[in-house]
This record gives C-alpha cells, sequence and structure tokens, in this order.
C-alpha cells in the first residue's frame, strides 16, 4: 500500500497538480467577487489558502523536499489565527444589527 | 493511482463550485468540508501524511466546525443573502475565468523541473517534517504563538466591545 501511494508521485504529471489548484483559486476569486455574505467570503478566502498549500505540498514531493510542508504548516497556523478574528467581526456585526 | 488524482481533483472541483454557488450558508460549509477532505485526499497521494493529518484535524475538525457554530449561533442559516445584479455576477465569473486562462497561460509550454534531491519517501512524513520544523523553522514556530495570543487578545476585545455597546444603544437589559 505505502509503495503504490510512493509512486503515485511519479505516475502523476506536475502539470496536473498546478492545473488543479488554479482552477480551485480562480473559484475561489469567483466567489470573493460573486458573493456578498462575509462569512461565505471568508470560506472562499479558505479554498483559495488551501489551492496554495496544495501547489506548495505538490512542488515540495517532486522535490524532495521537506521545507515547503513546513511553509504549509506555517499557511495553516496563521489561517487558523485568521479565521477566528475574521469570523469575530461580523459576528459582531450581526449581533449589533439585530 | 491517475484515477484517484481524477476522482479527489472533480470531488474537489465540483464541491468548491458548489461552494461558490450554494443558496443556504449551512450548505456551503458542507460541500467546503468534502472540498476539504478531497485535499487531504491529494495530500495522501503525494506522500505529505503529516499534512493530511493536520489538515484533517485543523480545517475539517476546528475551522469549519467554527464556522458552522458561527452560522448556526447567528441564525445566518437562512438564504437571506441579497442577490447581486446580473452584471456583477458576470462579472465575478468572468473575473474568475480570466485569471484562470492567465495562470495557464503562463504555464502553455508545461513546466519543466529537474528536482532539486534525490527522490526520497521519507520525505512529508512525520519525522522529516518535524526535523525540519525543530531545526530550521525554530524561530517561526515560537514567532507563531505570539502571533495566536495577540489573535485570542483581538478576538476577547471584539467580543467584549459589543457588550459595552448594547446598553447605549437604550434597549432595556432584561431584553438585551
Amino acid at each position: 500500500m505505502n509503495e503504490g501511494i510512493i509512486t503515485a508521485i511519479r505516475v502523476v504529471p506536475l502539470e496536473h497538480y498546478v492545473i488543479l489548484s488554479f482552477l480551485l483559486f480562480s473559484i475561489g476569486i469567483a466567489g470573493v467577487v460573486f458573493r456578498r455574505n462575509t462569512i461565505i467570503i471568508l470560506m472562499c478566502l479558505e479554498l483559495m489558502f488551501n489551492s496554495v498549500n496544495l501547489l506548495l505540498t505538490a512542488f515540495s514531493a517532486y522535490h524532495s523536499d521537506p521545507r515547503a510542508q513546513v511553509f504549509v504548516f506555517f499557511i495553516m497556523l496563521v489561517a487558523a489565527a485568521e479565521v477566528t478574528v475574521g469570523l469575530a467581526i461580523p459576528g459582531d456585526d450581526e449581533a449589533q444589527r439585530g | 493511482m491517475l484515477a484517484f488524482f481524477y476522482l479527489f481533483a472533480a470531488i474537489s472541483v465540483i464541491s468548491a463550485l458548489i461552494v461558490v454557488s450554494a443558496r443556504s450558508p449551512i450548505n456551503s460549509v458542507i460541500a467546503l468540508v468534502v472540498c476539504f477532505l478531497s485535499i487531504a485526499g491529494h495530500y495522501i497521494l503525494l506522500n505529505a501524511q503529516f499534512l493530511a493529518m493536520v489538515h484533517i484535524i485543523v480545517y475539517t475538525g476546528a475551522i469549519m466546525v467554527l464556522f458552522l457554530f458561527v452560522i448556526m449561533l447567528l441564525n445566518l442559516n437562512k438564504a437571506t443573502e441579497p442577490m447581486k445584479t446580473l452584471g456583477t455576477r458576470v462579472a465575478a465569473v468572468l473575473a474568475g475565468g480570466l485569471f484562470f486562462l492567465t495562470l495557464m497561460a503562463a504555464i502553455r509550454h508545461g513546466i519543466n523541473i529537474t528536482p532539486a534531491n534525490e527522490f526520497d519517501p521519507g520525505v512529508g512524513l512525520v519525522r522529516s517534517v518535524g526535523l525540519s520544523l525543530f531545526k530550521e523553522f525554530l524561530l517561526p514556530f515560537e514567532v507563531s504563538s505570539v502571533l495566536f495570543l495577540s489573535a485570542m487578545v483581538g478576538v476577547v476585545m471584539l467580543a467584549k466591545k459589543e457588550k459595552v455597546v448594547v446598553p447605549k444603544d437604550g434597549v432595556e437589559p432584561s431584553k438585551a
């Protein structure tokens, strides 16, 4: 099983991962422009974060370099901190309005 | 293996489209959870097992549950969002599509990379990522704890401000 997983890195071309993360990032951008709800805009931001994380991980795996994966780890940390603050702001807004 | 990749890619793209287009915020959250799980599948395909676990725990387990809590506590689960005009919607699709086209044009000749290191099946496991994290990136790791502390203080400030504002509006304390 582990051997099969490891060979996947060589079977799937790197371009496929690049195109997939471009697609997810573009969907995220369209969502940020498209939606009006603050919480869904935050969710589209998360989608864009994740497409970048996927791209970094793909390049890290193809280069056999774990440092990019540490970078992805830090992006996850910062996204978690950002979401807590970002969700407090619309919550504050909604509580005052109604 | 290529079939697994296409399966996960299709799931993530379709659920991302549902996130953008769903009317109810709850449906968006559920679709985003599905999208994150399929991205965790991509991580496992890339042999990044540590990241796959952290991704499931942090994103699916913590962040998305936080989104669900906020939506349910604030009663935002009704599809009350005012629709944007047709022009704005067309502009949004155009913006996303043109951005995708630009990015695709940038890689139209393909990507030729020569791997920086020899292929190592241990990369992406907890051991290699942990060694890199605690040897090379120890200072950023410690600084990120300060970031979390400041985020916590900021959230407490935001939550406290609201309780000060409510009596000033003239609302009865019993009603508020």
